[in-house]
Order: C-alpha cells, then sequence, then structure tokens
C-alpha cells in the first residue's frame, strides 16, 4: 500500500468497500460450493452446515457484497461526476465500519445459532427466514441507517459540486433502491401479503433499481474507459431509465401469478416482463456501438491503438452488456410466461437464471470497477491484462455459463418429471430429483462451481498483484 | 438550418424517463390498492357464511379442504367443506384437525401465528418453496397437505405410527431425521411438539390459499409414469 495514488477521500473509501466485497464474495462462493455438493452427497455436513444454512449464506453474501460494491462504486465515481471531494466522508467511515460490523454478527449467528424458537425474538436477533433478506430486524434497521448515511453524502455531493446526468440518476436510484427496503421489513401471519411485499424488495432491486445502477455505472465506465461522448452516453442512460422503469416496475407481476393474488396480474406479468429484456438489448447495443465509434473515431486520425484505457475494466464491462442480457434477458424471458411458469415456477429453471442473471448483471460490472478501482490506486494511465486477468475471466465466465447450463437442464427434468408428469407431489418431487439428467446436471453443477471458484481465487491473485505489473503505461 | 431535433435532446429523455417512471409507479401503487384487500385473511364469520376468500380465516383448519378443477375458471382451486353444485366452496363438510372440528377464531389465529413465526425461525424456504417461492432442495410445500403421501394411503401415517395427517406431520417435524425417505434428509430443526402443531396448521392454511391453480395437477396424478 505504499504508493497510493488516490487524492481523495472517497476514493479511499471506495477501495475499503470494494476489498469487504471480495471478501464477501469468496465467502458467497465457498457456501455455494457447499450446498452443490449437498446436491452430489446428501450427507455433507448434515446437521453441521445444512443446506438451508448453507444457501442462506450463499444468498445473503451475495446481496451483501454486491450492496457493498455498488456503494463503494458510488463513492468511487462521486469525485470524478462532481469535481470535489464527497461531502461527509468521515461519517461515510464511521457507517463503514458500522455496516461491516453488522454484517460479520448476521454471519457468525447464520453460521453458529441457525434457527430459534417460533417466536419474536427469533424475527430480531437470528432470522426472518424470507429468502434473501433473512437478516434479523436489528440489522435491517442498522442497514437502512448506514444506507440513509450513505444517500446523505451523495445528495449533499450532488447538489454542492457538478451535478451530471450520471449523478442525476444515481440520486434518483439509490433513494428508491433504500426505501423499497423498507417493504421488506414487517411481519404478517398472512404469507400471500407476505410475499406481496417481499417482492417489492427482491424484484423492484433486481429487475429496476439495481439494473438503473448498472446503466448508470456502465455510463460512466464508457466515458472513463474509452473516451465516450458525455452528451451521447447520458442521452442513452436516460433512454434506458425510461425502458428499465417502463418495463421493470409493473414486471413485478410475473411474481404474482402464483401466490394468492387476483388473474389480472398473469396478464399484467406477461406483458411488462416479457418487454423486460429490451432494454438490455439497448444496453449491449449502447456498449458495442460507442466502443466501434471511438474506436472509428480514433483510427480516422491515424492512430491504430485501442481507445480502451483499462483493458480488464472494460472486457468485464462488456461481458456484463452480453451477460446482463443473456442471463436476465433470455433466460428470464424463457419463463416469464404463466402459460410456462405454471410448471417452470419454483424449479431449478429459475435457479439457473438467477446464476446467469446476477453474474452477468451484477458480478460483471461490480467486477470491472474493482480493476478500475487498481488502476486509480496505482496511477496507471492505460492498464492491460495480465495472463491471470485473462485466466480469472475465462474461468469464472466457463463456469458460470457452465452451471446455467447444467442448471437448466436439471430444470427440463423437473418441469417434466415432478411437474408435468407427476403433479408436483412430495413424490414427484424426489423422482425428479432421481432422474438421470437431473443427478448429472447437478454433478456437472459442482463442476462448473469449482472452477468458478479456481477462477475466483485466480482473480484475487490478479487484483492484488496487477498494479505492480510493469507493462502498463504510466 | 435546420431546428435541433428533440430526439436527441436530454432534457426530453429526462423528462420521458421521470413521467414513465412516475406512471408506472402509479399504476402499481393502485394496484397494489386493489390487490391487497383480495388477498387479506378472511374471517371466521366469512366462512360461516360461505363467502369464499382469496386467502381465508384461520378456523380454515376445522373444515375439508380439497383441489379441485374448476371449470368456469379452467384451473384448480381449493375447494373447502365439500363442493357445491358450481364446483366451489360449500364450507360444510368439517374435519378433525388434532382431534377436534371447533378451534376458535381465537385458538385458530394463534396456531397460524405460530406456525407462521415457526416457518421463518427454522429457515424452511431456504430448502422449500413456499407458493413455489423460495429453495429448491426439498418439495415445494404449497399444497403439502394435500398430498397422498400424507393420505390414508399414504406411507408417512405408517412410518411415523400415527393414524392421521395431522399427527404424522407433526411428528415428522420434530423428528425428520428418525423418519428418511429419501438420501436427502430433512435435518432436526429443535421444532418444539406446539411449533409442530402450528406449523401443520399453517401448512393446511396455505394449501386453502386461491394460487391460481399452482402447482397444476398436484396429487392427481400417482405413481402412473415411471419418472426416471
Amino acid at each position: 500500500m505504499a504508493n497510493n495514488y488516490l487524492t481523495t477521500e472517497s476514493k479511499k473509501l471506495a477501495t475499503w468497500y470494494f476489498t469487504f466485497a471480495a471478501i464477501i464474495f469468496g465467502a458467497q462462493l465457498l457456501f455455494g460450493l457447499v450446498a452443490a455438493i449437498q446436491y452430489v452427497m446428501p450427507g455433507f455436513l448434515f446437521e453441521i452446515i445444512d443446506f438451508s444454512i448453507a444457501r442462506i449464506l450463499h444468498i445473503n453474501a451475495l446481496v451483501v457484497w454486491m450492496v457493498f460494491a455498488m456503494i463503494g462504486s458510488v463513492y468511487w465515481l462521486l469525485p470524478d461526476e462532481t469535481g470535489i471531494e464527497t461531502v461527509g466522508i468521515g461519517l461515510g467511515k464511521l457507517l463503514y465500519w458500522v455496516f461491516v460490523a453488522a454484517i460479520v454478527i448476521v454471519i457468525l449467528v447464520f453460521l453458529l445459532v441457525q434457527v430459534g424458537p417460533a417466536d419474536q425474538t427469533t424475527i430480531w436477533f437470528i432470522t426472518e427466514g424470507r429468502e434473501y433478506i433473512e437478516a434479523p430486524r436489528w440489522a435491517d434497521i442498522g442497514i437502512v441507517i448506514v444506507v440513509l448515511g450513505f444517500i446523505y453524502n451523495l445528495y449533499a455531493t450532488g447538489m454542492k459540486g457538478n451535478r451530471s446526468g450520471i449523478i442525476t440518476v444515481l440520486m434518483a436510484d439509490m433513494l428508491a433502491f433504500a426505501g423499497i427496503y423498507l417493504a421488506g421489513m414487517g411481519y404478517t401471519d398472512n404469507i400471500s401479503v407476505d410475499q406481496y411485499w417481499w417482492w417489492w424488495v427482491i424484484h423492484l432491486w433486481v429487475e429496476a433499481t439495481w439494473e438503473v445502477f448498472v446503466g448508470a455505472i456502465a455510463a460512466y465506465g464508457l466515458i472513463t474507459m474509452i473516451g465516450a461522448h458525455r452528451k451521447v452516453v447520458e442521452m442513452w442512460l436516460w433512454i434506458e431509465v425510461a425502458m428499465l422503469f417502463g418495463s421493470g416496475i409493473l414486471g413485478i407481476g410475473h411474481h404474482y401469478f402464483w401466490i394468492g393474488t387476483p388473474e389480472y396480474w398473469w396478464e399484467i406479468g406477461a406483458l411488462f416482463s416479457a418487454l423486460e429484456p429490451l432494454p438490455l438489448v439497448a444496453m449491449f447495443v449502447h456498449v458495442l456501438y460507442d466502443w466501434g465509434k471511438m474506436q472509428g473515431e480514433q483510427n480516422a486520425q491515424g492512430k491504430e491503438i485501442s481507445v480502451i484505457t483499462n483493458k480488464p475494466a472494460f472486457t468485464w464491462f462488456v461481458l456484463n452488456a452480453f451477460g446482463n442480457f443473456l442471463g436476465a434477458g433470455i433466460w428470464g424471458f424463457f419463463h416469464t410466461l404463466p402459460q410456462v411458469n405454471l410448471y417452470t415456477h419454483g424449479t431449478q429453471f429459475t435457479s439457473a437464471h438467477g446464476h446467469l442473471a446476477f453474474f452477468g448483471a451484477y458480478a460483471t460490472i461490480l467486477i470491472g470497477m474493482f480493476y478500475l478501482a487498481v488502476q486509480g490506486k496505482n496511477g496507471i494511465k492505460i492498464m492491460k491484462s495480465t495472463k491471470k486477468s485473462i485466466w480469472a475471466t475465462s474461468m469464472i465466465v466457463g463456469g458460470v455459463m457452465g452451471m446455467t447450463i447444467a442448471l437448466t437442464i436439471a430444470g427440463y427434468v423437473q418441469v417434466l418429471v415432478s411437474r408435468a408428469q407427476m403433479g408436483a407431489t412430495w413424490a414427484g418431487y424426489f423422482d425428479g430429483q432421481a432422474g438421470m439428467w437431473f443427478a448429472q446436471g447437478m454433478d456437472w453443477r459442482l463442476l462448473m462451481g469449482v472452477i468458478t471458484f479456481v477462477g475466483f481465487l485466480i482473480l484475487v491473485a490478479d487484483l492484488l498483484s496487477i498494479g505492480k505489473a510493469d507493462h502498463h503505461e504510466r | 438550418m435546420a431546428k435541433k431535433s428533440v430526439w436527441s435532446d436530454n432534457r426530453f429523455w429526462q423528462r420521458s424517463a421521470a413521467w414513465i417512471t412516475g406512471f408506472a409507479s402509479i399504476l402499481l401503487i393502485w394496484l397494489t390498492f386493489d390487490t391487497i384487500p383480495q388477498i387479506t385473511m378472511g374471517t371466521d364469520a366469512d366462512l360461516k357464511q360461505g363467502v369464499t376468500k382469496r386467502v381465508p380465516g384461520p378456523t380454515v383448519i376445522n373444515y375439508k379442504i380439497t383441489y379441485e378443477m374448476n371449470a368456469k375458471r379452467m384451473h384448480e382451486i381449493p375447494v373447502i367443506g365439500g363442493m357445491n353444485a358450481e364446483g366451489t366452496s360449500a364450507f360444510e363438510e368439517k374435519e378433525l384437525f388434532f382431534g377436534r372440528d371447533d378451534w376458535s377464531e381465537e385458538e385458530a389465529s394463534e396456531l397460524l401465528h405460530l406456525g407462521k413465526l415457526g416457518s421463518q425461525a427454522k429457515n424452511c424456504m431456504d430448502c422449500h418453496t413456499l407458493l413455489g417461492n423460495g429453495a429448491y432442495y426439498a418439495p415445494d410445500l404449497t399444497k403439502a397437505w394435500l398430498d397422498p403421501a400424507w393420505g390414508p394411503e399414504g406411507s408417512m401415517q405408517a412410518i411415523t405410527g400415527k393414524s392421521t395427517k395431522e399427527e404424522a406431520m407433526a411428528e415428522f417435524l420434530q423428528h425428520p431425521s428418525n423418519y428418511p425417505t429419501h438420501a436427502r434428509m430433512m435435518p432436526n430443526l429443535g421444532i418444539t411438539e406446539k411449533e409442530a402443531h402450528g406449523l401443520v396448521a399453517f401448512l393446511k392454511h396455505m394449501s386453502s390459499i386461491d394460487t391460481n391453480g399452482f402447482p397444476r395437477n398436484f396429487g392427481k396424478i400417482q405413481g402412473a409414469v415411471h419418472g426416471k
């Protein structure tokens, strides 16, 4: 850490956020592996770390590392966009430690206490038991306070400094992102009402506010990494916001097909969620078009060198553009229509979509931000890939694609055997699970998970060492 | 010179984004105001007066529940207390639940409350799916109450040595690893007898929710095909 080229406290804080995010990313993959092993060897860690616990840690670590990396990304780009140091950075640093401490306690409680008696103390201190947002209520309140502090930093800085289009979008988006979390904090005996509001958090995060966040980060990346014109990029960003929110907000209907809600959600959910892939196509076209355009402008000046100032980061940004479209768009569209979803809902098909969508839409661009931070921290003008960057990228992308395909095949077996043939009973469920293609799918998923994990280890090694490589332009 | 087109104007797109987002949000909120009353839990009076609710009151545990194809809606619906001439709930036929069919509204609510809290405190949805949402490591519980495996023809009553569905379920929930059905087992989660009764009430209540025909053909096909 001797040579630190970072001149703003905001960017330093961003690197703290990225560091913790990367650690939790590792935890996510590790517990994912435990769960994947349990599909193949059901006795593995039985009644020690059961599947439910491994999975809670797998998906909550996923959410947490992404939220950390998202907050880090905002702290990273704030000084660049606004032209000033982030307002209230001292508060930001304090809240960082509060946030880290809260997360560590929640993880330890999940791991060591696991479950509680059926009363409110469990909801307050151990687990809320609601997928993705199992964190107990004390932590919910803590998270709200921390995020409010972050929102204050963002708003105060945005209003004091130059409020660019990107910052304006982020200000609106992050407020919605935080506000929606409140919908998931209540308790009710009515499971239908419970899931109605639960989806406000989950869906309006990952299919609306997070996607807009990605649009804003991609815009920032295009400006900083290939010198795309702000006017063009921000116009695209506004179009993307219109398309993402226009389809995504009412696209929530595709979660309201079968939870007790009225039948009219079939039509609303089908229509709007079918439109959800469109902005993702637009984002993909936009990133590639701008890249080609900037490279073309440079070539026209007789310069035959790449316009990209950070090769590994830009690679991940392009993978994001494609992965978002493929994982969230295509794999989501596969099972979004109610006629199909009647049979696919709650099968490995959903799991296949979940893996590729979270990876393609979010993990990719956030890894790209890690590389941008490494570049800034080491004062590198043009950062090039190393052998490790290429290996890490190939193994992670190949691993996640492999898991997705394996889960998709397993999902088909489950849909056909457990659902269509056997009518979804206990016996039908286990008949599907025993299917040869299902079992082989789970074997392949584990293998591909191991490849992903090894790729992650190489990624960490690269992030720690690439800044010191001597083939960059400084 | 031609005037600059509005289509390349950032302000135009910013305003469009704001209007579209606002419009979509207002529509969602409006639909929420329509949906929430429709999925608010019914009462004992509703059941007694034969009022069909998408989510019936907790005293539904006093009634016999089945899952029948409805000709008008063209999918299965929960039928409570026997079927009437229109193929919907008659709210007449009762059924003993832990030896009683006269659970008061207060008692039944308490039982359901315990069960729903228990379902969260034991992280049920991190292995199972509830209403199809959750994890995929164990069977869906949406209509688990109606699963033939727990009925008089199924194997679970014999395995647990109990003579009713609810007792077999409660016994299994308390000591799941004593009754392994597959290599993949449910772990012991420290569920007490009282909590188990609550959880079974929660499952019975959930099976009475109108899920628009999900899951399709539940419990209708038994061993008719070789699944592998």
